[in-house]
């Protein structure tokens, strides 16, 4: 698979799409497929603060639980209220599906994100 | 591969079956086992509604045979193997002097002097090395064999599991209840078919020669397709014994808990006049066990695991031992142990998941029961 161009992604696995100021939050396909089925997205709330590289939330699979690492540092401007009823929207459409979207702290920091050649190198490893 | 210590993991029989298939292959118990092939719970659903195939070549198979087998097998297992009639299995603990378990398995009564132990995966070497020198204690010169090598196991479960195999034997397989066994041919193969599992779900387990296992498999694979049989790893069956309660070893039963604590009593041949752990059980059944193994429902949207800390009003009451979001009941489930004072279903529990408590109920187990063939 190819990834999206417009996102930037961290080696934790999630991406990043920024758009004036702002940025949806996802984790990417290869996350999705390594966790398998999700069942369960804990995030923070609207107002929360989050800090590059830190942990913002976990995500569940049947077997699996993992955390969740902000690609940047901002405040929570939204949470993605379908994914209470529908997690799988993450393993159908990971790269549609944001979990929050944040308000860029520091829009300089994604400059340390790669871009989807560099992720994709990455996870061939 | 590897395991974590650096020790090669060891291949089923089935295991290129499983790499053409296209699963996600994990360590499991020192064995390179499928953990999905479609997904857990397309996997778990398959099962419940039509049908899934299990590689469990992993479980270990130890056999007794000679004058005082059956003496030998009640000395060792706590349930009373006097009961088993030819062609009969029966589920038991492997117990320790202090009736806990050196591992839960099945016995079958292969003849009257001639018993196999389903034992498994992670401690064949530990169990049949306890097995051969326990029931020599009892019959000095019994023939134990550990026989792990010699047979794969294909489990088919699910309600279409009976229509499928058929499909591949002619042993009546109506006629086989549940917890017996035949021996007969399947997909041309000679083998033994158990209506046994680790689902909750009808269901049987297919024993044969390795060198035979895949084309059993692809056999079973091949008529089951029509019906909606999709292969299923690990992940699933985890899930699925799960809803059933049935409990794993390692997980929520070893050899710190006894077979009263893991509620598990109806395994214990109380009229047997003597067995390994007799003793400490009866104590134990007399004076009340001081903790119990209970199901729980998650009140609060958060999955307890294993692990996790258990709370009764603000106090610690012990620890979950499995837990999952299940795909059929589609349910936060799991099991723990707490006070037996507070075992009561209904019970309000707190379990801290990663810092947080989250509210969870005591309910009945098993949480899922299948429904009865009318």
């Amino acid at each position: 698979m190819s990834y999206p161009t417009d996102l930037k992604y961290t080696k934790e696995h999630e991406w990043i799409r920024v758009d004036d100021g702002a940025g949806a939050v996802g984790i990417t396909d290869f996350a999705q497929q390594q966790l398998g089925d999700v069942v369960y997205v804990e995030l923070p709330d609207v107002g929360a603060t989050m800090t590059q590289g830190a942990v913002f939330g976990t995500i569940e699979s049947v077997k699996a639980v993992s955390e969740l690492f902000a690609p940047v540092s901002g405040e929570v401007l939204e949470v993605n209220a379908s994914l209470k009823d529908r997690p799988e929207l993450v393993n159908s459409k990971p790269h549609d599906t944001w979990l929050v979207k944040v308000k860029l702290a520091n829009p300089g920091e994604t400059a340390s994100l790669m871009d989807a050649a560099g992720y994709e190198a990455l996870i061939a490893k | 591969m590897a395991d974590s210590a650096g020790t090669p993991l060891k291949r089923t029989p089935l295991h290129f079956s499983h790499v053409a298939l296209g699963a996600r292959m994990v360590p499991f118990g020192g064995w390179d086992m499928p953990v999905e092939y479609s997904g857990i719970t397309a996997e778990h659903m398959a099962v419940r509604t039509a049908a899934g195939l299990f590689d469990v070549s992993h479980m270990g198979e130890v056999e007794i045979a000679g004058k005082g087998a059956l003496e030998a097998v009640q000395h060792i297992t706590s349930n009373d193997a006097s009961k088993l009639q030819v062609g009969q299995i029966q589920y038991s603990a492997l117990t320790t002097p202090e009736g806990a378990f050196v591992d839960d398995l099945l016995v079958y009564r292969f003849g009257p002097s001639h018993f196999l132990l389903v034992i498994n995966a992670g401690g064949i070497d530990k169990d049949y090395a306890w097995i051969a020198a326990k029931a020599n204690d009892a019959v000095p010169g019994i023939a134990t064999h550990n026989s792990s090598s010699r047979y794969a196991l294909i489990a088919i479960q699910g309600p279409k599991a009976q229509q499928i195999l058929q499909t591949q034997t002619d042993i009546d397989l109506q006629a086989i209840k549940y917890y017996w066994f035949a021996h007969g041919e399947i997909a041309a193969v000679r083998g033994t078919v158990s209506r046994t599992g680790y689902t909750g779900e009808d269901g049987f387990e297919v024993m044969v020669p390795p060198a035979m296992a895949a084309a059993v498999w692809d056999a079973l694979m091949q008529a089951g397709k029509p019906h909606g049989l999709i292969p299923a790893g690990l992940g699933a069956r985890d899930t699925l014994r799960l809803e059933a309660a049935m409990r794993l070893y390692g997980n929520d039963i070893d050899d710190s808990t006894t077979v009263l604590e893991a509620d598990l009593g109806w395994i214990v041949g109380w009229n047997k006049p003597e067995f390994l752990g007799r003793a400490a059980l009866v104590a134990q059944k007399a004076k009340g066990t001081t903790r119990t193994l209970v199901g729980f429902e998650m009140i609060d949207r958060a999955i307890g695991r294993h692990g996790h800390a258990v709370f009764y009003k603000g106090e610690p009451a012990g620890v979950v031992t499995s837990g999952t979001q299940t795909p059929f009941l589609k349910k936060a489930i799991g099991m723990a142990y707490v006070p037996t004072s507070i075992k009561t279903p209904g019970t309000e529990i707190e379990i801290d998941i990663r810092g947080r408590r989250a509210k969870a109920v005591i309910v009945p187990m098993p949480f899922y029961k299948r429904p009865k063939k009318s």
